[in-house]
């Protein structure tokens, strides 16, 4: 089917490294998120696939061919990089006009376009006067145009109403059931873990972690929470096991990362120390992609505050 | 989830195809010349579904219909033929022909329609070579139509002046302007091309149009022989040949001039079509 290929695809703004030497495939009859901080690279590497920006170095493929060498690149690809990329002036039936023209499509599929994202009844009105949600909506129209095998996201959900990405996670499933390809990014992790079936983070242009979306969430360390009745003495068992031991402020549990549940149970039961809790957290989605990115964000937020 | 989602959901479960085939009609490339025509196609609906290309047509049209009509009103048999007064009046409006072209392609860039044109389309210089033959199509009617009604109200207005359509010269100053118009829409989406800021594309255009060839033709001792390469001289020079150029080797301030009507008509489409090929070539290797 038709997969997309990145080869050591690479690209630099003078010495800025956007994205850097970045090997992954993305395969058809899945929905996988694209994620990564603001400033990692995503946008410009779903530019260079697309062939609106010119690699420095490697390869972007589309079912083994680059986009400009797409026989009928509406019909295999359908994109939506920015909703905003559209003529203010021009009513958004117009737009989707010339986009189907260009395709060589039928004016009535722009009209089921219209249909689908439910923007008929303002299909005459300037595409100026919509707001960010009905410029998604468009957007996907026209994205959507062509039936493509293909479909390339750039942060769909944008400006959307809870029903809305409602309908757009349901749509993509849809999409990729029908065994077509479907990269989504953002940088909204709970909605990705909800949309996507693999996952792709990238950190600094650089890969991340790749796989199911299980995978890639779940690889990282399991944390131990534990209360003890009393708990210096658990806290110093733990660390003489050599653990290493967190203290939460403000509350007399602690989180033990690395360790089972079986491991500091048996700890605590070799001094006789009694519990009163002990779990095993799954860490959040937001722990697990500062774990996967760490210090690759390019703008670390300072924690300091702010003096007055 | 349908229930959540509501009236677009419920459109969007019959608009998919409901058939898992991943694909309904097979992909075949479509032929060069089929390939254009529906870029030109889609450029049509780009141009005409916007206002500011209307506003520019209406523009020069009532500019040059009224220029002449304020010409006609004035004419007294005793200045001579009329299409002294007449001739090469169609250059007046050209600085607003070349804001429409210049726009037409600016515009993209501005609004970022270009990078949607792209995806549509990643053949960039067939692409945009297709929205220079539709705007210049466009500036071609327009000098059309806004020189012939500016012809039949001088008709109208100085029914003694002797304004009949006579000879090649004669309908060369009238249909000629349609010509010139597309030479300038030419060189405007190819000035655009290369800036991609209407303000800095439009400023070029006009100092080139209104100020820059006059500068330069009226420079001491070399000004004459640099005026004789000047593009826009060598339109207005295509429109005033045989009619207000006493001296067809000379222009009318009787600079020395190097080419016929004809050829100076196609020398300026040369370095129009010359400014558009560094235009594409340069568009299809920079970052859209």
């Amino acid at each position: 089917m038709t997969a997309i290929e990145l080869t050591g695809l690479t690209k630099r703004f003078g010495a800025n490294v956007a994205v850097d030497d970045l090997t992954i495939t993305i395969r058809s009859g899945a929905v996988t998120g694209f994620l990564g901080p603001n400033g990692s690279g995503k946008s410009t590497t779903m530019r260079m696939i697309l062939g609106l920006d010119v690699p420095t170095a490697g390869t972007a493929r589309i079912g083994g061919r680059s986009y400009a060498q797409l026989p009928d690149p509406m019909r295999t690809v359908g994109a939506l990089l920015d909703a905003g990329w559209v003529h203010p002036n021009r009513s958004a039936r117009s737009h989707l006009r010339w986009q189907a023209a260009a395709a060589g499509l039928p004016r009535t599929r722009v009209e089921e376009m219209l249909d689908l994202v439910g923007l008929t009844s303002v299909a005459r009105k300037r595409v100026g006067t919509f707001s960010l949600g009905m410029r998604q909506r468009l957007g996907l129209a026209g994205a959507l145009l062509g039936d493509p095998e293909v479909l390339v996201l750039d942060e769909p959900v944008n400006g959307l109403d809870p029903a809305g990405i409602a309908w757009i996670r349901g749509m993509l499933h849809r999409l990729a059931a029908e065994g077509r390809t479907v990269l989504v990014s953002s940088h909204l992790l709970a909605e990705m873990a909800l949309t996507a079936t693999d996952l792709v983070v990238i950190g600094n242009g650089r890969l991340v972690a790749q796989g199911t979306t299980a995978e890639v969430l779940g690889g990282s360390a399991r944390v131990v929470r534990v209360q003890a009745a009393i708990p210096s003495a658990l806290t110093a068992a733990l660390r003489d096991a050599g653990l290493s031991v967190q203290e939460l402020p403000g509350e007399h549990a602690v989180e033990v990362p690395g360790a089972t549940t079986g491991e500091v149970g048996e700890i605590a039961a070799l001094r006789g120390l009694a519990l009163c809790e002990l779990t095993a957290r799954q860490p959040s989605l937001e722990e697990a992609f500062m774990e996967l990115t760490g210090d690759r964000s390019q703008f670390v937020a300072s924690t300091g505050a702010v003096a007055s | 989830m349908t229930a959540v989602v509501g009236a677009a959901g419920g459109a969007l479960l019959q608009a998919v195809p409901d058939d898992s085939t991943p694909r309904r009609v097979p992909v075949v490339a479509p032929g060069r010349i089929r390939a254009f025509t529906r870029l030109l196609a889609a450029e049509r609906i780009k141009l005409v579904s916007t206002r500011s290309p209307w506003w520019c047509a209406a523009v020069v049209v009532v500019l040059l219909a009224g220029l002449t009509a304020l010409i006609a009103a004035q004419y007294v048999p005793e200045s001579g033929s009329a299409w002294l007064s007449f001739g090469g009046i169609g250059v007046v409006p050209m600085a607003v022909v070349a804001v429409l072209a210049t726009l037409a392609v600016t515009g993209e860039y501005r609004t970022g329609t270009v990078r949607t044109t792209f995806l549509a389309a990643p053949q960039r210089e067939r692409t945009l070579l297709a929205k220079t033959v539709v705007v210049a199509a466009a500036a071609a009617v327009i000098g059309l139509v806004a020189s012939f009604a500016a012809w039949i109200m001088a008709v109208f207005i100085a029914p003694r002046a002797d304004l009949a359509l006579s000879g090649a010269a004669q309908w060369r100053a009238v249909a000629g302007v349609g010509a010139v118009y597309a030479v300038v829409a030419v060189l405007s989406v190819a000035i655009g091309l290369l800036v991609r800021h209407s303000a800095g594309a439009i400023t070029i255009l006009m100092l080139w149009i209104l100020v820059g060839e006059s500068v330069l033709a009226s420079l001491p001792r070399v000004g004459t022989d640099i005026a004789a390469w000047l593009p826009m001289r060598n339109l207005a020079r295509f429109l005033v040949v045989g009619i207000a150029d006493p001296d067809p080797s000379r222009s009318f301030f009787g600079e020395r001039q190097l080419f016929g009507p004809w050829a100076a008509l196609g020398y300026s489409a040369g370095v129009a079509v010359a400014v558009l090929a560094v235009a594409l070539v340069v568009a299809r290797r920079r970052d859209a």
